[in-house]
């Protein structure tokens, strides 16, 4: 990919408010032409500060944004022609639907006939033609999240930012519009970058995943990297559900390393990710849906007794809290299905993993 | 407000209590002005009612103050013939040039110091706030006695521009403060929509923010026509004989020259004040139910 293909760039971007604590440190992202890009993270994490120094509302304390590799630091808000859409939609209350949707047409001074065509194609883009004459306040959440998303791409921008669009929506919904937001996305060929702390809206949307955390990118990759090779503590934790077990290296065999569990006598073979030598303190970190229950002796590195302490029933599988080496809280998701084992509260078994799924990262704290 | 059907008898008295009090004080706030509508048109030339005006006699009430108010002077026999000069409708004409002219400045200014004082990067907000909103705390007399020896210095003693910039300055906090209260309920994020969408700032307050606060700075604007219509203080220390106001006639003619042509002016000023302040709610709800609020 060469740079030309980038539409966004960041580079060095550091962002302070108040001039001492920098709430962005030293972002560098590239986002290509025709992605959907999410910028997930807890609150606080900077990801909002992102997306508002690309809008043009917030200045960057150091370094350069390019859109377009036109470096855009100076460029005002209302002449960066970016699309947005909003946290609580900012629907203008005044104006009817279609008004709302013609403002930025007018603001560009298209002619009246032509405004009229584009508002009605944005609306009917949304399933919203009937609904032009009403005010934003006769509307429902979902409506007015679909009148701002119509907003924002009335004007044919080349990007869209979208500020946590969803958040205000209930479950189905939400759902709903997430495949909506995805689609509009396929089939106009935009470039959005996404914000959102919602973990499973970021998995479903995007092509790929920027996770934030104190101001740095952790990892950005897509979805499925995310979750399946993530490179620290913090990745594996954030995206999905995640065992950790907390020990130190003992043995370094390149690929794979031993670890001594703290409190208690076992040792697990791990995959080496991101961890130190012999002797360093070490994550393990592994995905419920990766253990299995009652192995045979010897089919797995890493096999230990374990006592199910409570059993949650889920429909399509049993969510099994274990305690095992030490650790009260070690979720396994066992299959409800007649190959698997049917366990009972008290019961004690054996458990088993790959050393490959059971990723050494760093030691958080 | 009715009572719960658990309300225990010392609550039911006590409520009672209350509205009897509500009665009470609501009786005392417009019995003045009631009382001052049929007394307008008597038919003789004093301030009380007379046995014949109580026993309802049609040769009791008469039009002839009103027409007096309004300089028709036909009818008006010579115990009245002093006030036939048209003092009054010059005197409206002057209180309406100033309060308009000082309401609209008021309005402008005032708005845009609460656009300014809403602003985070203000400094000194609460100390510009309490200047600005003296005037309201300030004794009259006192910003009254201040303004005649400092008009005096600069030459707006007895001038129409002097008198217009007290009255902004009296009218000034009123627009400040309903502005800023209205800033408050006002979603900055508008604002910022409107620029991503490619409106300048100065298209986006037009079309965005101005019709969005005109409520506050329609009730301000209000307060500040009011304050400057009814004015006298500042009129008796740096207005001349060319500074003429309604209230300064009123004052004059309940000095000088007791009729009941003041009453028949007040009894228009207390509908002029109805009919002004319905329009402006009427107006204010109509806005209220376009942004699909319900009124309050």
């Amino acid at each position: 990919m060469t740079d030309n293909d980038h539409l966004v760039r960041f580079v060095d971007i550091q962002k302070s408010y108040d001039g001492e604590s920098l709430v962005v440190k030293n972002l560098n992202l590239d986002v290509a032409k025709g992605e959907f890009l999410t910028m997930l993270g807890p609150s606080g994490s900077g990801k909002t500060t992102c997306l508002m120094m690309l809008a043009g509302f917030e200045p960057a304390t150091h370094g350069e944004i390019y859109l377009n590799e036109r470096p855009i630091n100076r460029v005002p808000p209302h002449k960066r022609g970016i699309g947005m859409v909003f946290q609580n939609y900012a629907l203008f209350p005044h104006m009817t639907v279609a008004e709302n949707l013609a403002f930025p047409l007018e603001v560009r001074h298209m002619d009246k006939t032509e405004r009229e065509q584009r508002v009605k194609r944005a609306l009917d883009m949304v399933q919203l033609g009937a609904f032009g004459d009403r005010r934003p306040a006769q509307l429902s959440g979902g409506q007015q999240q679909r009148v701002a998303v119509a907003r924002s791409l009335v004007f044919d921008p080349d990007l869209v930012l979208m500020d946590e669009p969803l958040g205000a929506l209930d479950k189905n919904l939400r759902e709903q519009m997430q495949y909506e937001i995805k689609h509009i996305h396929e089939n106009l060929g935009l470039t959005v970058v996404y914000v959102t702390h919602d973990q499973s809206e970021a998995l479903t949307m995007s092509n790929r995943i920027a996770v934030f955390d104190d101001g740095i990118i952790q990892q950005c990759a897509p979805p499925e990297v995310l979750y399946e090779e993530p490179l620290n503590a913090f990745v594996a934790h954030f995206i999905g559900e995640n065992n950790r077990l907390l020990g130190k290296v003992i043995e370094d065999n390149g690929d794979t390393v031993k670890v001594d569990i703290d409190n208690d006598p076992g040792t697990v073979v791990a995959n080496r990710i991101n961890v130190g030598g012999v002797g360093e303190r070490t994550t393990l970190s592994l995905r419920p849906e990766r253990v299995t229950v009652n192995p045979e002796p010897g089919e797995l590195p890493n096999i230990f007794s374990a006592k199910a302490e409570e059993l949650i029933y889920l429909g399509d599988h049993i969510r099994t809290r274990f305690t095992v080496c030490g650790h009260d809280d070690f979720i396994v998701k066992i299959p409800n299905s007649a190959v698997h084992a049917h366990l009972k509260e008290g019961d004690t078994v054996n458990i088993g993993w790959n050393a490959e799924d059971c990723r050494a990262l760093d030691p958080s704290d | 407000m009715a009572l719960p059907i658990y309300a225990t008898p010392g609550q039911r008295i006590w409520h009672y209590t209350y509205l009897a009090f509500c009665v009470f004080v609501l009786f005392f706030l417009v019995a003045p002005l009631v009382a001052v509508i049929p007394l307008s048109f008597t038919a003789t030339p004093f301030l009380n009612f007379t046995p014949e005006m109580l026993a309802l006699d049609p040769d009791a009430f008469s039009v002839r103050w009103y027409k007096s108010l309004f300089g028709m002077c036909d009818d008006v026999d010579d115990s009245a013939s002093t006030m036939c000069h048209n003092k009054w409708m010059v005197g409206a004409g002057r209180s309406l040039y100033y309060a308009v002219i000082s309401t609209v400045l008021a309005t402008g200014l005032g708005t845009l110091a609460a656009l300014g004082l809403s602003s985070e990067h203000m400094p000194a907000k609460r100390a510009i706030m309490a200047l600005m909103i003296s005037p309201l705390i300030v004794p009259l007399i006192i910003t009254a006695a201040g303004m005649a020896f400092f008009f005096a210095r600069v030459n707006l003693s007895n001038t129409d521009a002097g008198i217009i910039l007290a009255h902004t300055i009296l009218g000034l906090p009123f627009v400040v403060i309903t502005v800023t209260s209205t800033l408050v309920g006002f979603d900055r994020g508008l604002m910022r929509a409107a620029a991503n969408l490619g409106g300048a700032p100065a298209y986006n307050f037009w079309k965005i923010q101005m019709p969005l606060i005109a409520p506050g700075m329609i009730s301000g604007a209000l307060f500040a026509f009011i304050t400057s219509f009814d004015e006298i203080v500042i009129i008796l220390f740096i207005g001349g004989p060319d500074q003429h106001t309604l209230p300064r006639q009123m004052w004059s003619g309940i000095r000088q020259e007791i009729s009941p042509t003041i009453l028949s002016a007040a009894t228009i000023l207390v509908l002029f004040s109805i009919v002004l302040l319905t329009t402006l709610e009427l107006l204010r709800r109509r806005s209220e139910r376009l942004r699909g609020m319900t009124p309050q």
